[in-house]
């Protein structure tokens, strides 16, 4: 087990997010986190992350506890996508994928940093861009420079909030296969919470669905995206269809409160 | 294209180093001219033999002049000229410095020493010592000690208010600026039950000169600005990861309240050490990172020390013609480099290519 979550506890003040989280991510699995709004994703992948801070539980990283771990060394680790970032100040492409060098860097950026930099520039189809602003490039190239940023990282483990929200269906299906393909060629393993539930089931080898703060239901995809499950869940009816062992679905209507 | 890319990338970093050896140049020759200026008629090759005669003795002397004695040619070179001169570097660098850290780490343009409140801050701390008396040093370090404290008194609350809610940025700017507003009130009603004398004397004050520091003054400045600088230089790295964010800086191994408190601490003692022998000059701090960062892009490592030198051309330069305008009459530098330096500004901001520098 690469990842080892036990008993996670996380409040906004009296506002319960998450409630009692146990959980694992194994080597090489690539592993969704499907959920209503609300229902918790974001902040559970940042308490994985200690970007904040859980009330109660511990986490396992490789076996060890991530709270006796310092910032730097569990950057080597876990790297991390948000689902946007806003810069005040300029930076180029270039050196906002840089920064994801920063766990291993000295104060001078070696030639090593920069071939890796250029290697994630040119899988992610944006090496183009590597000159240009950060803030004048569109969203979804932004997007993708951010995933570039925590490939750069060399972590064994990558959490994304949402990797495909702001990107057309191409460069969706594109960012997902190359996390498959970084899965299977390098052994990471890929936590991420999403939205759509279609391409959730195609790229993903289990589905976390949560709800309300805690989980509703874990396993592959054809377990737990059914029609009861996500009518349950979402207050939407939907059918599901299966074609090559994965589950399609197909919206109908929204119930009414 | 790789090697395209890369070969760009060191251009990129040779374009920023070459900024900084123009503007060392730059400062180095707006120094020299500098020196010239003044009221007492000395040639410029005497100035500048009086200058190198310290480093060598047996190559360069000054020669008398008419109506100027060689010793009274070294004292005006020396301690009139130079002195300011040289206080003009270290103010405009290490304002600057602070500026730009400042900046970074609140993630916010409009962060200063005088923006944050700790020049206000300064100002009262000085008017409590002309006006009153009242101060911990006595003697003639009553009001430079004074304002020294003050300033680092007025960053401790922002620190001590971040500390308790978490140092995010906008928390602490707004702590600022109240901060700012606070102390500016607190001088005011000083200055309203003040003798006029003192009153003016104030005023005086917190212009801003460059006139002040003796010379062991200004080396006290000077080592706080070598202690400091290179401790922040050494952070910089964490502070271009902060200018994503503080989750993305957290999820790439900055301890970020850790890193904003002690940058935060080092950039107040910088403009304290500052701040404490000129007097408040202002839009130093606020503009040269700006004026910097436009030139050569956000990031800190070359943006620091490039950001201290163009602050010490700024206020030499200004220095030199509140000089020369109308001599000898000597204008309060502290309004010069804003006149010099708000058209300057307005003229980039106008002309500026990129959506933000």
């Amino acid at each position: 087990m690469r990842l080892q979550i036990k008993d996670l506890v996380f409040s906004y003040g009296s506002a319960r997010i998450l409630d009692h989280i146990t959980m694992e991510l194994g080597s090489s699995e690539v592993l969704g986190i499907v959920g209503p709004n609300g229902a918790g994703k974001s902040t559970f992948i940042r308490c994985i992350d200690r970007i904040l801070v859980p009330e109660h539980g511990t986490v396992l990283l490789d076996g060890q506890d991530l709270e006796t771990m310092d910032r730097m060394e569990i950057a080597k680790g876990i790297g991390y996508v948000p689902q946007s970032v806003s810069t005040v100040f300029p930076a180029t492409v270039f050196d906002t994928v840089l920064m994801g060098r920063r766990p291993h860097l000295g104060w001078r950026s070696s030639e090593e940093d920069i071939d890796r930099v250029l290697e994630v520039l040119t899988m992610l189809k944006i090496k183009h861009l590597a000159m240009r602003d950060f803030n004048e490039i569109s969203g979804g190239q932004q997007q993708k420079v951010l995933i570039a940023r925590a490939l750069a990282q060399d972590s064994g483990i990558v959490l994304l909030d949402e990797p495909t929200s702001n990107l057309d269906i191409k460069h969706q299906l594109e960012v997902m296969e190359i996390m498959r393909e970084l899965v299977s060629k390098k052994g990471i393993s890929v936590m991420m919470a999403i939205h759509d539930l279609n391409l959730a089931a195609r790229y993903s080898d289990r589905i976390i669905m949560l709800n309300g703060g805690s989980i509703r239901d874990v396993g592959d995809p054809v377990s737990v995206l059914t029609a009861d499950n996500i009518q349950s869940v979402y207050g939407v009816e939907v059918i599901v269809k299966h074609e090559a062992d994965k589950p399609y679905i197909i919206p109908i209507r929204s119930f009414g409160d | 294209m790789s090697s395209e890319i890369k070969e760009q990338y060191t251009r990129f970093i040779g374009r920023k180093i070459l900024f900084i050896v123009v503007f060392l140049i730059l400062l180095i020759l707006i120094a020299a001219v500098s020196a010239l200026l003044g009221s007492a008629d000395i040639p410029a090759a005497d100035v500048y033999a009086t200058i190198l005669h310290k480093f060598l003795p047996a190559h360069f002397a000054p020669s008398p002049t008419e109506t100027i004695d060689v010793g009274a040619i070294k004292a005006i070179v020396w301690d009139n000229r130079l002195r300011r001169i040289l206080m003009g570097v270290a103010a405009g660098v290490g304002l600057a410095f602070a500026g730009a850290t400042m900046q970074g780490i609140l993630r916010n343009p409009l962060a200063s020493p005088y923006t944050l409140g700790i020049a206000s801050a300064a100002g009262f701390g000085a008017a409590l010592g002309i006006l009153l008396d009242v101060g911990i040093a006595g003697g003639r370090y009553l009001v430079v000690v004074n304002a020294f404290i003050f300033a680092l008194i007025a960053s401790a609350i922002i620190i001590g208010i971040a500390r308790h809610r978490g140092a995010r940025p906008e928390t602490m700017i707004l702590a600022g600026i109240a901060i700012g507003y606070f102390f500016s009130a607190m001088t005011a009603l000083l200055q309203y039950f003040g003798e006029a004398e003192a009153v003016k004397e104030v005023i005086f004050w917190m212009l801003g000169e460059l006139d002040r520091a003796s010379w062991d003054e200004l080396t006290m400045s000077v080592i706080v600005l070598l202690c400091c600088i290179p401790l922040l230089m050494w952070r910089s790295w964490d502070l271009n990861v902060m200018g994503a964010g503080d989750e993305t800086a957290k999820s790439l191994g900055v301890n970020v309240e850790r890193t904003r408190m002690v940058t935060m601490i080092l950039a107040s003692l910088v403009t304290a050490s500052v701040v404490c022998f000129t007097g408040t000059i202002m839009f130093i701090g606020l503009v040269a990172p700006h004026i910097t960062r436009m030139v050569i892009g956000g990031d800190n490592r070359f943006l620091l020390p490039a950001s201290g030198l163009v602050g010490a051309v700024l206020l030499v330069g200004a220095d030199a013609v509140s000089r020369s305008i109308i001599p000898p009459v000597i204008l309060p530098v502290g309004v010069m480099t804003s006149f010099i330096g708000v058209p300057f500004f307005f003229y980039l901001i106008v002309r500026k290519r990129r959506e933000y520098w």
